[in-house]
């Protein structure tokens, strides 16, 4: 009998296939009874790198809390696609506020909760990068540095999308939105000081802070899942590619979080207490040329005259990326 | 039980015997002292099973009023002036939303220029933001007030104002007859919400609403306000049976049977204004007074009933709409469309400017006899406006209005005639 190959893994991907795992090491999705909590029918664009992220991630809350979860949700395509009354694709409780007040939300919950005793009910806030990084950045920073029993989510696209694909501080340098144009002499957006939320989470020291794609929903799930574990403010930002912002084939969404993870532009690791515990090391490094170039929104370093200038400072902060969360084996 | 304390304290003692679940602090001045108040009841565990929750922003005190009472928990919080202003975005969200929060504003200036002092400048900005507001007139009233705002609020599923006069009502001690527990419970059940974030039940709140539905959920609000309207004076009444005190309805009268001129107000000021009103009826003056508790919702037919016999009425209101005049005054005109009445607005007290017996009753004399502006603006220093206005016709580069008039005030202290 000739030797059979097997494949263990998904074609071009790194999943395991659910098959040959354990029952209990399969994903919340393999299983039958997931809870579908942001159900089918809702309004995102084809290939929303949000929606499956926060499909992944409540889905995975659910599971991990006996389906005992409420959720804050702030304003932004994940609010406005979700639920166009009188259709609602949530399937757990679930407010929105304001486009700014999320985390102070779900402080409310989880302290009417704790008063009326009811410990086994968990609460989720979840946002985009604009309604996280920004304009909720101060009750964000409150609700952490209270250490309030919530997990917020942060489902991080780069850029206010609903609104139409402006800049937001979380819009990666050089990238075009409609507030950075793709013209002057330095086209698209700035390159400024950067502001990382995770890093900031990790300086008010919460119990857990993470970072996560959607090309590692095995991860993402067991993220959640380890946050849902534990009490106290956690944090977890997931890099969610938006086809129509960024520019890329609704068939890309989840070869664009992969690039991005393994160009080291997007850091993936776990920090409890303000210390990095772990990190999910680049595979098979890439420069950042390949993640740049798929995307129409960084169209403008690839025209007749490539701006390698501009590449290659996208490249020093990918490297000081895998320097600073030392994303390679051996460093580089 | 009698007690000799602060207003603050009074208010903060009445919250905790309601039974508040959540309570969202941040400090500003004069609403400071009451949160202070139950924070320092929950600490040392006379008031149990409630959160005190110090946040980083107004804007986040009502946010997690919002989230505490979506969950299902008495929420209560404090604020004022700049303070309600920061939040504004979230006050209006909990009343579109339906929640029956709790809120005390103590009364105070809006900047710039910055001051502390009271006037009703903050809440009135805020009068068409869907929350029900009722005004005190005394601390007792203050107290009293906010136990019926619980139950008012969870009745309706609408938020509540309970607005009281910085510092005059806050920082004043007087004798208040603070109920017993026992009394409270029995006024107050335990809140049952119409709407609550449950596992066993999961609903959406909050959802985005178009044009299709937007008119009709409008309406609701609207028709809720008018629920209001009968249920405050049922609630009074009931309030009465069970305390044995006599608290605002929507309005009240004071003298008013023949009166023919009445004068129109709201909060603190109308103790003033019946000390006035007494003086002048001695010296056989035709004169009454209209307290309004209720400003939303606005009792247009208890406002036009108690003007009916008079002949003009004079409203004299701690606000400004800039612009046209008064605030208070165009709801009261609203009440009074085609009666025929003359009346006059006074605009008093912006910013804390002491309101004197003497300045008032020089005022309401000159309505009587027809000789007052329809828009008058109460002991202000013309010499200091004309002064600042004549410097802008000379120079370009006047510099900043406040500061240059305070300069040519000299001595900055309180200038009372
Ligand atoms: C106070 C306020 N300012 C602005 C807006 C308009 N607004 C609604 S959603 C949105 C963008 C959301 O961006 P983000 O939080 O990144 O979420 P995304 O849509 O990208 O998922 C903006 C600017 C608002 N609703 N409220
Ligand atoms: S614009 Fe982007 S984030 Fe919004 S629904 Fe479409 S793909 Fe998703
Ligand atoms: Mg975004």
């Amino acid at each position: 009998m000739s030797l059979q190959p097997i494949k263990f893994y998904q074609t071009g991907t790194f999943t395991v296939g659910n098959r040959l795992l354990a029952p209990e090491e399969r994903s919340v999705q393999a299983n039958m009874q997931r809870t579908n909590s942001l159900n089918s029918g809702h309004r995102a664009c084809q290939g929303c790198g949000e929606a499956l992220g926060a499909r992944y991630a409540i889905d995975a809350a659910m599971n991990a809390t006996n389906r005992q979860l409420i959720a804050a949700n702030a304003t932004g395509c994940l609010e406005v696609f979700s639920t166009p009354y009188p259709e609602t694709s949530w399937q757990i409780p679930w407010i929105h506020s304001l486009f700014g007040n999320t985390a102070a939300v779900a402080t409310g919950m989880a302290a009417a909760l704790k008063v009326k005793g009811r410990s086994e009910v968990r609460v989720v806030a979840q946002g985009g990068d604009g309604g996280t990084t920004d304009i909720g950045f101060g009750c964000l920073s409150g609700m952490f540095e209270r250490n309030d029993d919530v997990l917020y989510i942060c489902y991080d696209n780069g850029g206010y999308m609903n609104t139409g694909v402006q800049r937001s501080s979380a819009t990666p340098p050089a990238a075009r939105t409609a507030t950075t144009m793709a013209v002057g002499d330095a086209p698209g957006n700035v390159f400024g000081q950067g502001k990382f939320v995770p890093a900031i989470a990790m300086a008010h020291e919460i119990p857990y802070v993470a970072t996560a794609t959607v090309a590692d929903l095995r991860d993402l799930e067991y993220k959640v899942t380890k946050a849902m574990g534990m009490h106290g403010a956690r944090y977890i930002q997931i890099l969610v590619p938006c086809p129509l912002g960024w520019g890329t084939p609704s068939s890309d969404t989840i070869r664009m979080a992969r690039l991005a993870k393994e160009t080291g532009v997007f850091p993936v690791f776990e920090a409890e207490n303000g210390e990095v515990t772990a990190v999910l090391k680049i595979r098979k490094r890439l420069p950042v040329e390949e993640y740049l170039k798929p995307q129409k929104r960084y169209a403008h370093l690839f025209g007749k005259q490539p701006r390698v200038d501009t590449i290659a400072s996208i490249q020093a902060l990918a490297d000081k990326n895998i320097r600073k969360y030392k994303l390679l084996e051996e460093g580089i | 039980m009698l007690k000799q304390i602060e207003g603050s304290h009074a208010v903060a003692e009445a919250v905790a015997l309601c039974r508040p679940e959540v309570i969202c602090a941040y400090p500003i001045s004069p609403q400071t002292h009451i949160v202070e108040g139950i924070g320092e009841m929950v600490k040392d565990g006379q008031l149990k099973n409630c959160e005190f929750i110090n946040v980083e922003s107004e804007f986040a005190a009502m946010s997690v009023a919002i989230g505490s009472s979506a969950a299902g928990a008495r929420t209560y919080t404090a604020t004022a002036s700049q303070g309600l202003l920061f939040m504004v975005e979230a006050v209006y969200n909990a009343s579109g939303l339906g929640l029956p929060i709790v809120m005390t504003v103590a009364n105070r200036s809006i900047g710039a220029p910055i001051n502390i002092w009271n006037d009703h400048s903050d809440s009135l900005s805020q009068r068409d933001c869907g929350w029900i507001q009722l005004f005190a007139e005394t601390n007792q009233e203050a107290l009293d007030l906010h136990i019926e705002a619980f139950k008012l609020a969870e009745e309706l599923s609408l938020p509540v104002m309970v607005c009281m006069d910085g510092f005059i009502l806050t920082h004043a001690y007087e004798r208040v007859d603070m109920p017993t527990q026992a009394q409270v419970d029995a006024f107050l059940p335990p809140y049952e919400p119409r709407q609550v974030l449950d596992p066993a039940e999961p609903v959406s709140i909050g959802a985005m609403v178009g044009p299709e539905a937007f008119m009709e959920v409008r309406y609701l609000a609207h028709a809720k306000q008018m629920q209001a309207l009968e249920l405050i004076p049922r609630m009074a009444k009931e309030f009465e049976s069970v305390f044995g005190r006599v608290i605002g309805g929507l309005t009240r009268t004071y003298m008013a049977d023949d009166a023919e001129t009445m004068v129109i107000a709201m909060g603190s000021v109308l103790g003033t204004i019946k000390d006035v009103v007494d003086e002048m009826r001695e010296q056989g003056h035709k004169i009454g007074v209209l307290g309004i508790t209720s400003f939303r919702p606005f009792p247009l037919a208890d406002v036009a009933d108690a003007l009916r016999n008079c002949k003009r009425f004079v409203v004299l209101e701690k606000s400004l709409a800039v612009g046209i005049g008064g605030i208070v005054a165009t709801n009261v005109r609203m009440a009074v469309t085609g009666m025929g009445l003359k009346g006059y607005t006074v605009i008093a007290g912006l910013g804390g400017r002491a309101i004197t017996k003497k300045s008032l009753h020089a005022l309401f004399v000159k309505a009587e006899r027809s000789e007052l502006e329809p828009l008058t603006f109460l002991d202000v220093d013309w010499r200091v406006i004309n002064r600042q206005l004549d410097r802008e016709r000379q120079k370009r580069r006047s510099g900043p209005a406040a500061e240059a008039m305070l300069r040519d005030l000299g001595m900055v202290a309180a200038k009372i005639a």
